[in-house]
């Protein structure tokens, strides 16, 4: 059963088009990802989805509502997770939640039992009380995550959910959303440009780079049609003679390397080096999302940490504590 | 609209400004006693050389109700471009309250802040002597309150319209200090040069001390009913203008 519904949803900037005519439907129970580099129109997708922000044309139904008509009984429907911190950071995690059940009329008589209760899904029952400055980014992330599941939402929304956290720390965050989708049958939609993460965390993923979506399936499938192993050449290479080999299916060229789809590349390395010419460097590897995402648009997904929100973000945190 | 939603919408806007004026209490301490300090050094040095009839220092004390009032005021309300810059306010602006609920409640919660500064003053005032009788303290309150709601909402709009928080500063330059030394709190109106009274005419502070100044004291330039008149069409103006920006204000 379908529970996002998009139709050439589009948004414009200027003559920037953030979003370019998305078409997709994404199930009920599923863990979705959009996957793409900083800039591809995540934030912008996930923005429109929640009615924060009106698309320039096109039209979203979110859990049966349009986001356009009734964005009242969108915004009841869907949990947020935003990419940066949006809690108080002088309030308590409790106080926090509280604002949040308020806001979202969850019962008064609920609304203790309820903190609890999504505070212990994420560990940190104990720190109910203490002031969301002393949290550490992962510990801040988790409250949000839980604030976010305390009116019980159909439909999760996680912005980057892991941007700007320690390896340890991403890899609890993605234990802790895992079980969630186990324990509460909702709808995850998040957005990522860790491709370990949407490999790891989704049911199905949409590639999207520069505001379209350029493939959608399952991670395995979509590795899967890539078919053979990853080669990567660079150095003076006689690229007609490689070309020749039968089980050479695609050569890209990625920077100053050659990118090559190689069949069984165990058995046919030997082969290849033969007639290659003079090779600098060369690596095999099995094909993963990156490899997808080369595919499809012929460039690398870089990942960009320090990049100006991750400095802007830093900044924000030292006045924050001031 | 649901009116339950609404009110439970205002009451966590309300309870998060709230428990946040509760943190911080050196704030408080010092909106309460930089208008003592005007009254004791500023109202003391120039009470020798003032010729308004009467004690100088309890001419001024109405203005620097008034004065607590616009300070807290304002700050408070601009203090929203704070919340946009930490992503706080999305977290609001997603939640299913309308835009209009949330500018009420940010407005409660401004005035609440601005109020209990402005009251702990006016019972100071007890302790300094001021003339008052029950009724000038109960009117008094309603005046405050009459000057805050329009004030606060004028520090949310101001607050909706900014981008970022480096303007943030110059509120207090070109709007709060305005509002103040143009407000007659520290000297009467009535033998000002012609460019000046007009400008005390437009400064809405200006219909709120004169107001305290005849409800606490019984002199005013200008009569009580005219005053409330005026700062009631300040309100109403300003809250129509808020709840307008609110429901435009982008993230």
């Amino acid at each position: 059963m379908e529970n996002i519904k998009t139709i050439n949803l589009t948004k414009k900037y200027g003559a920037l088009t953030a979003v370019d005519n998305v078409s997709l439907s994404i199930n009920k129970g599923e863990i979705f990802g959009l996957l793409g580099p900083n800039g591809a129109g995540k934030t912008t997708m996930l923005m429109m989805l929640s009615s924060l922000l009106k698309p320039t044309s096109g039209s979203a139904v979110v859990n049966g509502f349009n986001v356009l008509t009734q964005p009242a009984q969108v915004r009841e429907s869907i949990g947020m997770v935003f990419q940066d911190p949006s809690s108080d950071a002088v309030l308590s995690a409790y106080d926090n939640l509280k604002l949040h059940a308020l806001l979202y009329d969850v019962p008064l008589r609920l609304i203790d039992s309820k903190i609890n209760e999504v505070l212990s899904l994420v560990d940190l029952e104990k720190r109910k009380h203490d002031i969301v400055r002393t949290f550490s980014g992962g510990m801040r992330r988790r409250m949000e995550i839980a604030r976010g599941l305390l009116h019980e939402p159909q439909i999760f929304f996680l912005d980057e959910p892991t941007l700007g956290l320690d390896p340890q720390t991403r890899d609890h965050i993605w234990d802790y959303i895992k079980s969630l989708a186990q324990k509460i049958n909702m709808t995850i939609v998040l957005t990522t440009h860790y491709m370990e993460e949407a490999e790891k965390l989704c049911d199905r993923i949409a590639i999207i780079d520069h505001g379209k979506i350029v493939a959608l399936d399952s991670p395995e499938k979509l590795i899967r049609a890539i078919g053979g192993d990853i080669v990567l050449l660079s150095g003076s290479l006689r690229l007609e003679e490689l070309k020749k080999l039968p089980f050479v299916k695609e050569i890209k060229r990625i920077d100053d390397c050659y990118q090559l789809s190689v069949e069984n590349s165990a058995s046919n390395l030997q082969e290849l080096l033969k007639v290659a010419g003079r090779v600098e460097f060369v690596e095999v590897h099995s094909p993963d999302l990156n490899d997808v995402f080369i595919h499809y648009t012929g460039k690398e997904m870089r990942e960009e940490e320090g990049d100006t929100t991750e400095h802007l973000r830093s900044m924000s945190r030292a006045i924050e504590n001031k | 609209m649901n009116l339950r939603k609404a009110l439970k919408g205002i009451y966590a806007l309300w309870y998060r400004d709230f428990k946040v004026f509760l943190r911080e209490k050196s704030r408080v301490v010092s909106s309460v006693f930089l208008p003592l300090f005007w009254y004791f050094i500023f109202g003391g040095g120039v009470g020798t050389i003032s010729t308004v009839k009467g004690n100088y220092q309890y001419f001024i004390f109405p203005g620097f109700l008034a004065m607590t009032v616009i300070f807290t005021s304002l700050f408070n309300g601009a203090y929203i471009v704070w919340d946009k810059k930490m992503d706080f306010l999305k977290e609001v602006l997603i939640a299913p309250p309308s835009r209009t609920t949330i500018f009420i409640g940010k407005m409660v919660g401004g005035m609440t802040d601005a109020l209990l500064q402005a009251y702990i003053l006016l019972f100071i005032g007890i302790f300094l002597h001021i003339p008052y009788t029950f009724q000038s303290i109960l009117l008094s309150m309603i005046m405050l309150f009459m000057l805050a709601a329009g004030l606060v909402s004028m520090g949310l709009i101001i607050g909706s319209f900014m981008e970022s928080p480096e303007g943030y500063g110059i509120i207090s330059s070109f709007i709060i200090y305005p509002l103040f030394l143009l407000s007659g709190a520290l000297y009467p109106l009535d033998k000002l040069p012609k460019w000046m009274q007009i400008l005390t005419r437009v400064d809405p502070a200006t219909y709120a001390v004169d107001g305290l100044r005849s409800i606490i004291l019984g002199v005013s330039s200008m009569s009580l009913a005219y005053d409330v008149f005026i700062i009631i069409c300040f309100d109403v103006l300003l809250i129509l203008i808020g709840t307008w920006a609110f429901n435009k204000m982008k993230l």
